[in-house]
């Protein structure tokens, strides 16, 4: 039986610009920052109240997950805003738009009222957009 | 999740919400916090950062954090020491660096709310550190090992 998620993947463009925007904008912690050989790096972050998910920023660089053409269409797919990776939360998310906003966050939709809750879309730094809710 | 179209919401409009002013204020304030911890601050420092009463400022700080903005600073406090005692600052260091003026005041609340006496804290956080350094592979799920092909 299935009991938990304990790691799920999200690719970047850039392993030290995803760093500085998942902890320093999203306030996100670092839970491994391990050097695996030269230039290569396992970075894993969590949400603040969430410590046992890791969230993995995997580079795309060439190697034995990705040859190089294949690394290529996924960093141009990636920065294209083609993945969504997820649904964040928060308590408040007027108060979470304000302040990522005042933190040069980018936002694809702005908070808005639809059927199944209150939602925004914002983008990380690599492309990847996550929807950010609140608790009901 | 609703499917939605990020190529068509590149024209992100113009957003306003009812309060939005007293929400601006509250982050500004909450940000203030992120920034000043370290200072001396006290209540009045805050809502006066946001304009406000105390009492309101309070009140409207509790609604949007869940949590007054003392609890807050004091939250922010302990994060900021986590960080400075993993980088092998000693206690007393990272107690006054971050804004508490007692080592056993400082010492009492983080561990109520880490759960490990600072020094505790230091000495785990440093052996993951040492041991990430050495054997980095035990960090790392085995299929994300084998697919990128790392080894020891």
């Amino acid at each position: 039986m299935i009991t938990k998620l304990n790691h799920v993947s999200i690719f970047v463009l850039d392993q030290t610009s995803a760093h500085d925007f998942y902890v320093n904008k999203l306030g996100f912690t670092v839970n491994t920052d391990a050097e695996m050989g030269p230039g290569k790096r396992w970075l894993t972050v969590c949400p603040p109240e969430q410590p046992d998910l890791e969230i993995t920023l995997m580079a795309i660089d060439e190697g034995m997950m990705f040859k190089k053409e294949a690394a290529e269409q996924m960093s141009d797919l990636v920065s294209k805003g083609t993945f969504g990776f997820g649904v964040f939360e928060c308590n408040d998310l007027n108060a979470t738009y304000e302040e990522l906003i005042a933190k040069g966050v980018e936002f694809t939709k702005p908070p808005t009222k639809e059927f199944y809750g209150y939602e925004a879309l914002f983008k990380d730094d690599s492309g990847n957009w996550f929807s950010l809710g609140q608790k009901e | 999740m609703a499917t939605v179209s990020i190529a068509a919401a590149t024209e992100v409009p113009v957003h306003t919400y009812p309060k939005q002013y007293l929400y601006r204020r509250v982050v500004r304030a909450k940000l203030y916090i992120d920034e000043h911890y370290a200072s001396t601050l006290d209540l009045t420092n805050i809502a006066d950062e946001a304009c406000f009463s105390k009492f309101h400022f309070t009140r409207l700080f509790k609604t949007i954090y869940g949590k007054t903005p003392h609890q807050y600073l004091t939250e922010v406090r302990i994060h900021r020491a986590k960080e400075m005692l993993a980088g092998e600052a000693t206690v007393a260091r990272a107690c006054f660096s971050v804004g508490f003026d007692s080592i056993t005041s400082f010492t009492g609340l983080f561990r109520r709310r880490v759960g490990l006496t600072p020094a505790a804290f230091q000495k785990t956080t440093l052996a993951k550190r040492d041991e990430i350094a050495v054997r980095p592979l035990k960090f790392v799920p085995n299929c994300f090992v084998g697919k990128r092909g790392w080894s020891e």
